[in-house]
């Protein structure tokens, strides 16, 4: 995808993913400064912009537990042409999603209530501060909320792996990861 | 002339002898086709249909259907290999599939298949599922999430162990696995780990515990080699 006289936009985010996707994107190390001759980064954690504007591709990390999620994952939707579903947790929910046969209800009574180590805290309470994002019942894989583009699976995929991905897509070939870097965990 | 008979497999001439499957015959000859339910030790299943081929324009299972004289099969191509790929996606969103936290990952022919045939995501909405473990026996952790209905250890309980501890459940959507015992718990019944049973599991449902990781993720059987390679090698052994 060789857009002419400039730089290809990327932004990226995590939603309810462990950052860990993002370190390992760190890891492709040296590449980085190759990466950067071809790339600005709007909106992601590396450079702190809040909002996501007008992109070449789009990179969301974790799936969806929120409320915030849904919104952020809908901006980038509509802002990026291109959508990467980037680990394990954006691919198929992941480990939050492992709540999804429990109630949520429980789940937090158990969390802030019941379980050992909590239950003698005085005053203790489930949070319910208007600033925090309402929780979803379930944790949905982002393919369930918005169209998809691309999928690179693995807890985290390998900075290799994201390598390979990313200088095919930038190269206007179709992306594709085989054995071995493909690896679902 | 000689009077062996021949099949084409993707276009290359395979030898069989009468009463062999396409499966069969194809592995002997050096040609891996996927399959999962099927096992060498045992009658075809043909439940996970993995081993599809496309037969005179008609969709197959390979480890059930007889070879024939002349036949033309087609199972390396994109079009077979899609429909597997869509029939694995099926298999993924039916369970609880968390690769990253499962101590099968890297010994797993779901997964392994999954890797051969690229599959990047699971593609349909997941199901998740509520299937509670069974932690009960002291040697074996029984994780049902990941069950995809072979029924290879049924058939193990039953044919070779003569105990007959497993059985599938209910249809459809519902369909699960139960531990043949009054209170439904693997310690209540005569299970060993040394079972054909214990040992036959081609995904991570019936696990031997206190091994873990003990081999670690980047030597387990499908790092260094696909599943398509590896296969073949077992026929050689
Ligand atoms: S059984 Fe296989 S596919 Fe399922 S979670 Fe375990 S490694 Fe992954
Ligand atoms: S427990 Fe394993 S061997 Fe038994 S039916 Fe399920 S997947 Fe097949
Ligand atoms: S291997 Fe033939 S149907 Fe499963």
């Amino acid at each position: 995808m060789i857009v002419s006289g400039r730089k290809l936009r990327v932004a990226t985010t995590s939603l309810a993913g462990c950052f860990g996707c993002h370190m390992s994107f760190l890891d492709i190390d040296e590449h980085l400064l190759e990466l950067v001759e071809l790339v600005e980064f709007d909106r992601s954690p590396l450079t702190d912009i809040k909002h996501c504007g007008p992109c070449d591709i789009g990179i969301i990390e974790g799936g969806v537990c929120n409320a915030e999620n849904v919104h952020v994952l809908r901006e980038f939707r509509k802002h990026c042409k291109i959508l990467i579903a980037l680990g394990a947790c954006a691919v198929t929910g992941g480990l939050p999603a492992q709540r999804n046969h429990l109630d949520v209800g429980q789940c937090l009574q158990e969390v802030y209530h019941t379980c050992i180590g909590v239950e003698s805290l005085p005053g203790g309470q489930v949070p319910n501060d208007p600033e925090l994002p309402l929780l979803l019942d379930k944790v949905h894989p982002i393919h369930e909320v918005v169209r998809v583009d691309y999928f690179i699976p693995g807890c985290p995929p390998s900075g290799e792996a994201i390598w390979k991905f990313l200088t095919d897509l930038i190269a206007g070939h179709t992306p594709r990861l085989s054995h071995p870097i493909l690896r679902f965990d | 002339m000689s009077d062996t008979k021949k099949f084409l497999l993707d276009g290359k001439p395979v030898v069989f002898q009468d009463g062999q499957t396409i499966l069969e015959a194809a592995r002997q000859a050096g040609h891996y086709i996927p399959h999962l339910c099927w096992h060498p030790d045992f009658p075809a299943h043909g439940s996970c249909k993995l081993c599809i081929v496309k037969v005179g324009g008609r969709h197959v299972s390979s480890c059930a259907m007889p070879a024939k004289e002349g036949m033309e099969v087609e199972s390396n191509t994109p079009e077979m290999n899609g429909e597997r790929r869509a029939l694995l996606q099926m298999l993924f969103v039916e369970g609880n599939h968390f690769c990253p936290s499962c101590e099968k990952s890297g010994n797993c022919q779901l997964q392994a298949l999954a890797y051969d045939l690229e599959m990047l995501s699971a593609h349909f909405n997941h199901f998740y599922p509520n299937r509670p473990v069974d932690a009960s026996h002291p040697d074996v952790l029984l994780d049902f999430n990941r069950c995809i209905f072979c029924e290879l250890c049924v058939r193990a309980s039953r044919d070779i162990d003569g105990k007959n501890i497993f059985a599938l459940t209910d249809r459809g959507i519902h369909k699960h696995l139960v531990v043949n015992a009054e209170s439904g718990r693997l310690a209540d019944t005569d299970f060993a780990a040394s079972d054909r049973a214990a040992n036959i599991c081609p995904v991570g449902v019936i696990l031997h515990k206190r091994q873990g990781f003990a081999r670690p993720i980047g030597e387990r059987d499908y790092d260094a080699k696909p599943i398509s390679v590896v296969a073949m090698e077992e026929v050689e052994k």
